[in-house]
């Protein structure tokens, strides 16, 4: 028998929304979001400017009613260009969060599942997990060639035992449950288990997971592209127009502020969103029985 | 007993709402009086209300979720419902106490037990080191704790489950209170364990003269414990009054219903039906648990082995029952796991219909599997969350590569089999009942036409009224379908109603075997017959509704 107070209110909780009404932050959050990867996409149509067209008489000029955020030291159009930077960091972040759950999901499934295979996998993670992060990445630029796909391989290699922990984790918790039992009994190859119980229950705290990387990509990206090892300055990104800025700084410090600006709102409002996935998905404040 | 005096509790027309938009009753305005040195039961199934009670008394609800909407709790005239916190703090402790069902819960795990109980004595009493670890000692004394000096220097975790709740009365009794509420007290007990923990709560209150409010859900403790019995259903009271008069003739039919849904301890006449066929054969079988890490072998460290179960044997026959009964720790469970090869028996043989299936692995394995099916203990967890009853119920046959729509038809009617609407197929298992989801777990072991059944405590984690249903399901299916079962219980009035013959396991041992009806009135090893003298409400006979005057004659 539970103790009845939580048998008492689990009527209670059944009849509530799946998802509570969002906080306001939440929606503010999911709008900035939105015009950022709008703006992002639509980059080519909105910018007044091309981002890498030069123009040596607009040098180092501040905000004015043709350049909303000025120009920068080539007298380059800081708007055009954090335009397009969205794109790559919004790009990068993407392909990160995506890769790291493509590679670490079923990762961490077997581990979690296969005994024989745990010992193993989960000693190749913490050997990752050592390495830190910004290091392993700047080590995989080095070894190639510069782009985006590298870019994005270096920055998902640091976060991937992250998620195979996570799943990991996860499926051992679920794999003694007495459903998964039934399931072997009525025959079902381990496969089949993995893929019908267990794949499902790591959805809810992978979708948050991503979230996290998807921050967490984005600024790498910025701070490897700032420390001169990231994606070429040809492609305007985030982190490569603050490490020209920063020469400027004392001149005209909003070539870093600018930038700094949308990454700070983009990072803050997929944490938001983050957070309230994780509260709306959380198990605790659902009821299962 | 004195019903003379003005009582220690009394409760009037209490109404206890959950808060919220939509806010529901939970309690619907209950009265009962506790008078002082009485023993007052609530009793009732899941949900009736009787641990809300006790909360509201102890002033414990918990503020978010529920609230005091009316009504007054009187404690020695005081209301409780009307007075601070402080107030309550100062009264929780010193005029009552509360023992709860989980004794490991309520202690912290990494203090010691003797200084937990300090604890007490400096929240409320202005006392030296000295007089506090005396009266510690003392305290630990009359609860009959072995050893005082030692439990006073050990961690919860070094003292059996008994010891534990004996610990949480020395506590709750510290300061004398005047109330002592019970919780399900002896619910996570083993049988035997909950006879001495009655005893020591008869006894010490006949020796202080403290009231008792005592929570349960089992008729049998109410026998053994109560002065006076309050009936609870669903937040209303159906009737109070002595416990005697109360079981003798039960004014409402819920309490009716209530006790004859209460299993008999003495078991029907048995059926005689030696020479059907052995459908399983168990012998020699033994299972080991290694402890030991690959690093503690390399260090050439010995490996600690604990042996489960030692040199188990027996036979099933096709169309009977056998009942695997034992305390917890007595490997009962792994019995029925190493049968259904989620564990992997250390030695033995198990024959399904003469092929060893102790070692088979892949497709062998798989077919094998078949003819086995298993109903878990826990409606709750057996079926998974996020499938409809369909998908869960189709999965068996699906992998054995049955038609999709042929399935469908069989499982539509395999849930009238069970007594189940046929239209519940598309709904998701939070949506029924606990014995709802009992009987679901059941057509979907049926749903692979096994030979054996192997039900691991089935029907306990159900209400009483609930548990009589769902076994007569079981006895039914399996009469009807010839099938064989191994029921696997703790309880002996469920093993003596379903059984045909019984196995007592203690400590991973067979110590009796037989037909129900034998090892039930006329037990051979003193093991058994102090299980069955442990049976709560032993002494009162449910069905006459009378108290047994005589044991059964040998």
């Amino acid at each position: 028998m539970t103790l009845s107070a939580a048998s008492v209110l689990a009527p209670r909780q059944r009849r509530g929304l799946p998802f509570r009404r969002p906080h306001w932050l939440t929606t503010l959050a999911v709008l900035v979001l939105v015009i950022i990867i709008i703006t992002g996409i639509l980059a080519p149509l909105l910018a007044p400017f091309e981002p890498t067209e030069l123009n040596s008489m607009m040098r180092l000029k501040p905000s004015d009613t043709t350049h909303w955020m000025g120009t920068d030291s080539y007298g380059r159009d800081m708007f055009s260009r954090v335009l397009y930077g969205a794109r790559i960091s919004l790009l990068v972040g993407f392909g990160t969060a995506i890769g790291c759950l493509a590679v670490g999901m079923p990762l961490g499934l077997i581990s979690g599942w296969f005994p024989w295979a745990d010992g193993v996998l989960m000693r190749i993670m913490d050997g990752l997990m050592a390495i830190p992060g910004i290091l392993l990445a700047i080590a995989v630029v080095a070894l190639t060639k510069a782009g985006l796909v590298t870019v994005i391989i270096a920055i998902m290699l640091p976060e991937i035992p992250q998620v195979v922990r996570l799943v990991r984790s996860r499926v051992i918790a679920i794999r003694s449950e007495a459903y998964v039992e039934a399931a072997r009994l009525l025959g079902t190859s381990s496969t089949r288990i993995i893929w019908r119980h267990l794949l499902p229950s790591t959805f809810g705290p992978m979708i948050v997971q991503g979230t996290y990387i998807y921050a967490a990509a984005i600024l790498t990206e910025a701070a490897l592209s700032f420390l001169g090892v990231g994606i070429g300055t040809e492609t305007p990104t985030w982190g490569n127009i603050m490490a020209e800025g920063r020469l400027y700084f004392a001149i005209n410090p909003w070539l870093v502020f600018w930038p700094a600006i949308v990454l700070s709102l983009c990072i803050l409002s997929i944490n938001i969103l983050g957070d309230a996935l994780r509260d709306s998905l959380d198990p605790k404040m659902k009821s299962r029985r | 007993m004195t019903t003379t005096s003005s009582p220690v509790l009394s409760v009037r027309d209490l109404r206890v709402a959950t808060i919220g938009s939509r806010p529901s009753e939970i309690l619907k305005g209950i009265s009962f009086d506790i008078n002082p040195g009485e023993v007052v039961c609530l009793v009732g199934e899941s949900g009736s209300g009787k641990s809300v009670t006790s909360l509201v008394t102890m002033d414990l609800l918990p503020e978010q979720e529920l609230r005091a909407t009316g009504g007054e709790v009187l404690l020695n005239g005081e209301d409780i419902l009307r007075a601070t916190p402080a107030r309550t703090k100062a009264l929780r402790g010193a005029e009552m106490a509360m023992i709860f069902q989980e004794p490991m819960t309520a202690l912290n795990p990494v203090l010691r037990i003797g200084l937990q109980m300090e604890e007490v004595y400096m929240a409320h009493r202005d006392m030296s080191a000295r007089d506090r670890r005396a009266a510690v000692l003392e305290a630990f004394a009359s609860v009959q704790l072995p050893d005082p000096p030692r439990i006073y220097d050990s961690y919860p975790h070094q003292l059996s489950g008994g010891q534990r709740q004996r610990v949480m009365i020395a506590m709750a009794l510290a300061l004398k209170p005047r109330l002592l509420i019970a919780d399900e007290p002896t619910t996570a007990l083993d049988v035997t364990t909950q006879k001495q923990i009655l005893t020591l709560i008869r006894q010490l209150q006949d020796e202080n003269g403290t009231s008792v409010l005592f929570i349960t859900h089992d008729m049998g403790v109410v026998v053994d414990i109560a002065d006076r019995v309050c009936v609870m259903r669903k937040g209303e009271m159906m009737e109070s009054g002595p416990v005697r008069e109360l079981l003798a003739a039960p004014k409402t039919d819920y309490t009716k219903d209530l006790l004859a849904a209460i299993p008999s301890l003495t078991p029907p006449e048995p059926v005689e039906s030696e020479d059907a066929d052995i459908v399983l054969s168990v012998s020699g079988f033994s299972k080991e648990f290694r402890l030991g890490s690959a690093l503690s072998r390399i260090m050439g460290r010995a490996d600690h082995a604990v042996r489960a179960v030692d040199d188990v044997s027996f036979r099933l026959r096709r169309g009977r029952t056998l009942g695997i009964v034992g305390e917890s720790g007595s490997g009962k469970s792994t019995v029925a796991r190493c049968v259904m090869r989620l564990e992997e028996p250390s030695a033995g043989a198990m024959l399904l219909d003469g092929q060893d299936i102790s070692h088979i692995q892949g497709a062998e394995l798989m077919r094998a599997r078949q003819r086995l099916q298993m109903v878990f203990q826990d409606p709750n967890r057996s079926l998974n969350p996020r499938i409809p009853i369909l998908e869960s119920l189709c999965e068996g046959p699906l992998n054995y590569g049955r038609d999709r729509a042929e399935i469908r038809e069989r499982a539509v009617e395999i849930m009238e089999t069970v007594g189940l609407d046929p239209e519940g197929l598309s709904r998701y298992p939070h949506q029924f009942s606990g014995g709802q989801r009992q009987r679901i777990a059941i057509a979907r072991a049926l749903l692979m036409d096994p030979e054996v059944i192997v039900a691991d405590e089935a029907v306990s984690a159900l209400d009483v009224s609930v548990q009589a249903q769902v076994l007569d399901l079981l006895d039914r299916i399996r009469r009807e379908r010839n099938l064989s079962m191994l029921f696997i219980t703790h309880d002996l009035r469920v093993a003596a109603q379903i059984c045909d013959d019984v196995m007592v396991m203690q400590k991973g041992k067979v110590v009796e075997m037989g037909p129900a009806s034998e090892v039930l009135s006329n037990p051979r090893h003193a093991y058994t017959a102090a299980l069955i003298d442990a049976a709560p409400g032993r002494s009162w006979d449910f069905e006459a509704g009378r108290p047994v005057t005589e044991v059964q004659p040998a």
